[in-house]
């Protein structure tokens, strides 16, 4: 399984997010390949990913994708991240 | 290549202002270029670009309720690897749609893009303590702003 972080320069916050995304997924006793990326190489980052996490302001920056766009609110709380993959993914 | 941005509980004098005035996002990212380029990591145009990053993708930067981190590419303008604490006298609003107002905005110089990996996951490790934003948007000393940053340590192994 294939999940890429998203974030607007690639460094920063979808770093963040991959982090917390990966512990997220360790409570859920997942195994995922989890990246970060940036908008612009969305489109070959996000290639065979099954979800793209990121943040309600860069939705609209996606593009066409068959990923399933995980909107995550506060990237620091694993509660949330935890229950919106597991609906994603579980 | 070292890494060679310092321990979060040992940020310089410089990386941390306290309780800066400003009136809108725009100006409180100013004051974290101002950290950046006193810190020796930057020089002002790189606010700039940290400003075009929200202009260009929204405040996607905002990313915890009260929380923002200020960042843009590895660029010409970024002499050194770094972060930075500011706090503000008055929350600002972003514009984004459930973390408004900002409190706490971290400032983060790269130089290439991978350097800084280590320092940011010590950042989401700190970070999953949902007081310490309140706590560091209330701190009244440099001191106190480390001595709540070594609060948490990096956990070995792979962010189990």
């Amino acid at each position: 399984m294939k999940i890429v972080a998203l974030c607007g320069a690639g460094i920063g916050t979808s770093e963040i997010l991959r982090v917390n995304a990966v512990r997220a997924l360790d409570r859920l006793g997942l195994d995922a390949d989890v990246s970060a990326s940036d908008v612009a190489n969305v489109a070959v980052a996000a290639a065979g990913a099954q979800v793209i996490l990121t943040s309600p302001e860069l939705v609209g920056s996606i593009g066409r994708t068959n990923a399933d766009i995980v909107v995550i609110q506060n990237y620091f709380d694993l509660d949330e991240i935890a229950a919106k993959l597991e609906a994603a993914i579980g | 290549m070292t890494f060679s941005i310092p321990p979060l509980d040992q940020l310089p004098d410089p990386a941390i202002a306290l309780h800066a005035t400003a009136a809108d996002w725009r100006s409180a990212i100013r004051a974290v270029a101002a950290a950046l380029t006193a810190s020796g990591c930057s020089e002002p145009s790189y606010g700039d670009r940290m400003i075009a990053l929200v202009e260009e993708y929204g405040p996607y930067i905002v990313i915890a309720p009260g929380l923002a981190m200020a960042h843009a590419r590895p660029g010409p303008d970024v002499t050194a690897p770094g972060i930075v604490v500011v706090t503000l006298a008055e929350p600002v609003t972003f514009g984004h749609a459930y973390n408004d107002p900002v409190s706490v905005i971290l400032g983060l110089a790269a130089t290439e893009a991978d350097q800084h990996v280590a320092a940011v996951a010590s950042l989401a490790n700190l970070f999953n303590d949902e007081s310490l934003i309140p706590a560091l948007a209330a701190a009244t000393s440099r001191d106190e702003v480390r001595r709540l940053l070594g609060a948490a340590h990096p956990q070995s192994g792979e962010d189990s």
